[in-house]
C-alpha cells in the first residue's frame, strides 16, 4: 500500500532485545536530545517589548480614510455591508449639509458606522468592496475588552485623526489593487 | 543537655528549616526555567529581574485563594494530610550531615548535623515510607474517585520502590559498616585512595542506579508520576485541593525532591567531600565542604528535572513489572554478591 506520508512506518510486535528491554542506552539518548535543546536559541518573541513585523497582507483593525483635504471618504453606500459575509458591519446614511463640505467629500455620509469586531472575521472583503478607498484592514489590532458592547467600534475610533494619519500604502499594493 | 549546645542545635535547625522551605520554593522557579529551557521558551520572566520573584507570586497567589473544603469529605483529615505531607518532608534532613565539621581555634566543634542518630538511613527510610500516609489520607478525605486512584497508586508504587532502595542501601551499610550517615560520608574521604574514587556511586554503580531510580519513584517524579497524572487522573490525590493546602502538597513534593538529592549526594557522591579537601581546615574545610555539598544537590535536582523533561509517563503495569521483577532482584544479586567481596577480602573464607 502507498504511504500517505514519507515518515510513516511499519509498526512490528517483535521482542524487545536485551539492550532495548534494559531502556538505558534509550533514556540516556533522549536525555542528550534535550540537553542539545538546552542550549539552543529560542524562538520567544517577548510581546510586549518585541513585536512581530506583520506580513503587508496582514487584516487587522479597520480604519476609515479621509481624503487629502481631511475630509472623510465614506459615502455610505453600504456595499461594504453587502459584502461582509459577518453581517458585522451597520451605518445609517445622511446628507450633507451646507458648511460641511470640509468634512465630508461627497454629498452622502455615513451619520453611524459601526463594526463589530467580535463579528468581524478580518477577511477584507469590505476593503475589496468599497469603490471609494474608504475603509482598509491596518497592521493594528484590536485592543481586547471585557464589556461585549465595548467592541462595537463606531466612528470615534474607526475614521482616522487628520493630524495622525494612518500608513496603508503597504495594503493599496496588495490583491485587487496591485494589477491596476 | 548545656544551654550552648541546645542554642547551637536550635540555630541550625531554624537554618535547615529556612535553607529547605527556600530550596524548595526555587526549585518551583528552578522546575518551571528549566522546562522551559528544554522546550526552546524564555520561562517565567515577569515578576523581578529574570523572574526572581516568581515562587513570592505564586505563594501568595496561593494564599489569596479560596480555602475550600469539600461537603462530602472528612474534614479532620482532609486538613492534617498536608500538615503531615509536609511535615514528613521535612523532617528527614535532620540526620544528613551539610557539611565538615567545623573546629574552631578554642578546640570546640560545631557539627553541621542536626542530630548525628546512628541509624540515620533507617530514620531517613522510615520518615519517607511515613510520607506515604501524607497522600493516602489526603486522597482518601477527599472523597473523590480520582483522588483515591491518584492516593492507591503512590501507596503501591511507593511501597513496591522502598524495597529496592532499601535493599541497595544495605550494600552501602555493608561497605562502609555504619548505619550513620555522617559515618557514611566520612568513609568516602577526599575523591581518590588506593586506585579507585572513594565515593560510592564509582564503587557500588549498580546500588547507586536502583537507589536513583527508586528516589524518583519515591518523590512521584516523571517517569514515575503516576500519583498525579495531570492528564489522566487531573492531578490524582489533589484533585480536591485547593489553596494554601495544595500549595502544601506541592510544597512538600519539593521538599522531597531535594532531600533525597542531598541523600543520593550524601550516600553516593560523597557528600561534603570534594578533591583535594585535606589540603584546607576549619572555617575553610567547613564553607567549601557546605557549598561542594550543596553544588551536588542542586546538581541533582536538576536531573531530576532533566529527567521529568525528557521521559513519558510509565504505565502501571510496566512501572511494577520494573519495580518488582527487575530492580528488587538485581539488587538482591548486588547485595550478595557485595556481600561476598567483603567476606573474602575481611578473610571469612580462609579461617
Amino acid at each position: 500500500m502507498q504511504s500517505l506520508t514519507n515518515r510513516s512506518k511499519m509498526v512490528s510486535d517483535k521482542k524487545m532485545t536485551f539492550l532495548e528491554k534494559l531502556y538505558l542506552p534509550a533514556i540516556f539518548g533522549g536525555m542528550i536530545i534535550t540537553a542539545k535543546h538546552l542550549f539552543r536559541k529560542n524562538n520567544t518573541i517577548k510581546y510586549p517589548e518585541e513585536q512581530r513585523v506583520f506580513a503587508p497582507v496582514y487584516r487587522g483593525q479597520h480604519v476609515l480614510k479621509r481624503d487629502e483635504q481631511g475630509r472623510e471618504n465614506c459615502t455610505a453606500c453600504g456595499l461594504c455591508a453587502v459584502a461582509c459575509p459577518a453581517e458585522a458591519i451597520t451605518m445609517v446614511a445622511n446628507e450633507r449639509k451646507k458648511g460641511e463640505e470640509h468634512l465630508y467629500r461627497e454629498e452622502k455620509y455615513a451619520e453611524v458606522y459601526e463594526i463589530n469586531m467580535l463579528r468581524c472575521i478580518f477577511c477584507g472583503l469590505c476593503e475589496e468592496a468599497c469603490p471609494k478607498e474608504a475603509i482598509f484592514l491596518t497592521d493594528r489590532i484590536v485592543k481586547t475588552d471585557d464589556n461585549r458592547p465595548d467592541f462595537v467600534y463606531g466612528k470615534d475610533r474607526l475614521v482616522e485623526d487628520v493630524n495622525n494619519r494612518i500608513d496603508v500604502s503597504r495594503r493599496q499594493l496588495t490583491g485587487k489593487r496591485k494589477e491596476k | 543537655m548545656e544551654s550552648g549546645l541546645f542554642i547551637e542545635k536550635l540555630i541550625l535547625v531554624l537554618v535547615l528549616f529556612a535553607v529547605s522551605l527556600g530550596i524548595a520554593m526555587y526549585s518551583t522557579y528552578l522546575e518551571r526555567k528549566v522546562a522551559a529551557w528544554f522546550q526552546d521558551r524564555v520561562g517565567p520572566d515577569r515578576a523581578g529581574p529574570w523572574g526572581l520573584l516568581q515562587p513570592l507570586a505564586d505563594g501568595g497567589k496561593m494564599f489569596f485563594k479560596e480555602d475550600f473544603i469539600p461537603f462530602h469529605s472528612d474534614k479532620w483529615l482532609f486538613i492534617i494530610a498536608p500538615g503531615i505531607a509536609m511535615f514528613v518532608s521535612l523532617v528527614t534532613g535532620a540526620v544528613i550531615p551539610w557539611g565538615p565539621e567545623l573546629v574552631l581555634e578554642s578546640g570546640h566543634t560545631i557539627a553541621l548535623q542536626v542530630a548525628n542518630v546512628n541509624i540515620g538511613i533507617l530514620f531517613i527510610m522510615g520518615f519517607v515510607s511515613i510520607g506515604v500516609y501524607g497522600i493516602m489520607i489526603g486522597g482518601w478525605a477527599s472523597n473523590n474517585k480520582y483522588s483515591l486512584f491518584g492516593a492507591i497508586r503512590a501507596s503501591s508504587q511507593m511501597i513496591s520502590y522502598e524495597l529496592a532502595m532499601g535493599v541497595s542501601v544495605i550494600t552501602i551499610v555493608m561497605m562502609s559498616g555504619s548505619m550513620g550517615i555522617n559515618d557514611i560520608v566520612t568513609s568516602q574521604h577526599g575523591f581518590w585512595d588506593n586506585g579507585w574514587f572513594t565515593w560510592y556511586a564509582f564503587k557500588q554503580p549498580i546500588a547507586f542506579l536502583i537507589f536513583f531510580i527508586c528516589a524518583l519513584a519515591e518523590c512521584n517524579r516523571a517517569p514515575f508520576d503516576l500519583a498525579e497524572c495531570e492528564s489522566e487522573l487531573i492531578g490524582g490525590y489533589h484533585t480536591e485541593y485547593g489553596s494554601m493546602k495544595l500549595g502544601f502538597f506541592l510544597f512538600a513534593e519539593y521538599t522531597n525532591m531535594f532531600i533525597s538529592s542531598a541523600v543520593i549526594a550524601a550516600l553516593f557522591f560523597g557528600g561534603y567531600n570534594f578533591p583535594g579537601m585535606d589540603h584546607f581546615s576549619g572555617w575553610a574545610l567547613t564553607l567549601i565542604g557546605t557549598g561542594v555539598f550543596f553544588a551536588k544537590i542542586v546538581f541533582f535536582i536538576f536531573v531530576f528535572m532533566w529527567i521529568r523533561w525528557t521521559l513519558p509517563r510509565f504505565r502501571y503495569d510496566q512501572l511494577m513489572h520494573l519495580g518488582w521483577k527487575k530492580l528488587i532482584p538485581l539488587a538482591l544479586i548486588n547485595m550478595l554478591i557485595t556481600a561476598v567481596i567483603i567476606a573474602i577480602s575481611e578473610g571469612w573464607f580462609s579461617k
